[in-house]
């Protein structure tokens, strides 16, 4: 059995997910939590499967009291492997506001520059040569394979 | 049968990962976070991001002998004449001038005063935000990503997804390279600095033909980094006098390091 594991604003997505694609039966949305194989087959808008109902799927627009939500999800081998809240076509606003630009907050608390939390480094131009003992190629070192 | 399982997920749980390139001399790190970014096809599009980088560099590079903006730059080729992309980047440069008082310009004199074509102080930042919308953009078939760039101290970031922390960027010292002043939470935005601690004296201030030195940095917060850096090399250049103008800008935020390393902050809050 496959766990898939939803993050927590993609409660929303999750939600709208079980309202917006239809199982086979057609069920109650209650009851699609449980998906089978045939899950994403009754959706327009998707690409089209590569075999059986393997593929990417986007469900319909669906109201919440966010805006309209559009879901995708990944089929694979018959099962759900992720799903996503994706490009919306008359936007979200709940999405929006979260990822709108906002002049953020200039926080001095935390200044150790070892930090684990700190994603990206802004200085004067770095140079290739420098770039080796910079903190961004130690923050960088983290995540490259 | 699978079962959906609604488990609040931290978002390190989501693959991330990271790439570095050299381009345009600059180190440039993508970093991505979703579903795919482990994947062959976010690595594959992110190669396509960096090739893309690449074909600015061999247009726009004044290092590169017979490259477009050279052949404009020496006068072998009129402005007029020049590939459309060009042309685009050397109307931007135009606006960016009246944007910035004349503080930033594309035309810099060269040792004999002549006014020479040199369009990669807004080059930079203009190919990374393209680079960063269009990576965006393409992510979008295999779900909802978070994107960020780091073209040598310049950043973009944006975030599709609502379930991640922000992406967390830190500002360098110019005094002290290994320690940060400021830390800001961006989910959409840019952060660029301008400043003379890793490559010395090399921001010319178009009036005066000599290199800027009236700050050790100018850091710019803006909704894009086109524009976030050509304001922080305008802001280098004008010096602590900059702090007037700077208020006047829309949706920008400030951090400006004076020569004595006092800080003067402009449009952000702090805590």
């Amino acid at each position: 059995m496959r766990k898939i594991v939803i993050g927590i604003a993609s409660t929303v997505s999750a939600l709208v997910l079980l309202f917006s694609y239809h199982t086979s039966t057609n069920s109650p949305a209650a009851k699609q939590a449980t998906t089978d194989t045939n899950a994403g087959t009754g959706n327009s808008g998707g690409t089209t499967p590569n075999s059986g109902s393997d593929g990417t799927y986007t469900g319909d627009p669906a109201a919440t009291r966010f805006g309209d939500v559009q879901v995708q999800i990944i089929v694979t081998n018959g099962k759900i492997t992720s799903a996503d809240a994706v490009q919306y076509p008359n936007g979200n606003r709940h999405d929006q506001q979260i990822n709108a630009y906002a002049i953020p907050i200039l926080n001095s608390e935390v200044v150790d520059a070892q930090s684990a939390t700190i994603d990206a480094v802004s200085g004067a131009t770095v140079t290739s040569d420098g770039y080796i003992s910079s903190l961004q190629s130690a923050i960088d070192a983290a995540h490259l394979r | 049968m699978s079962t959906v399982t609604l488990t609040p997920a931290a978002a390190t749980e989501l693959p991330r990962r990271a790439w570095v390139a050299q381009i345009m001399t600059l180190p440039i790190s993508i970093h991505l976070r979703g579903p795919a970014a482990e994947s062959g096809e976010a690595s594959d599009l992110v190669a396509e991001a960096f090739d893309e980088l690449r074909a600015d560099e061999e247009l726009f590079s004044i290092w590169l002998p017979d490259s477009p903006a050279s052949r404009v730059r020496d006068g072998r080729d009129q402005l007029t004449d020049a590939p459309a992309r060009l042309r685009h980047v050397a109307a931007l440069c135009e606006l960016a001038g009246q944007r910035t008082g004349g503080a930033f310009s594309a035309w810099l004199p060269d040792s004999a005063g002549v006014l020479r074509f040199n369009p990669t102080g807004l080059v930079k930042g203009w190919a990374v935000q393209q680079a960063s919308e269009r990576l965006g953009e393409r992510l979008r078939r295999f779900g909802a990503h978070d994107l960020m760039i780091n073209a040598g101290g310049d950043i973009a970031v944006s975030c599709m997804r609502t379930d991640t922390p922000d992406w967390v960027v830190a500002i360098e010292d110019p005094r002290d390279r290994s320690r940060v002043l400021r830390v800001l939470h961006l989910r959409t935005g840019a952060v660029a600095t301008s400043g003379t601690a890793a490559r010395g004296a090399h921001i010319v201030d178009p009036a005066t033909g000599t290199p800027a030195d009236g700050l050790l940095s100018a850091t710019v917060i803006g909704p894009e980094l086109t524009w976030a850096d050509v304001y922080a090399t305008a802001a280098f250049v004008k010096g602590p006098s900059a702090v007037g103008w700077l208020a006047t800008l829309d949706q920008h935020a400030a951090l400006l390091v004076e020569p004595d390393g006092r800080l003067v902050t402009v449009g952000a809050p702090e805590h």
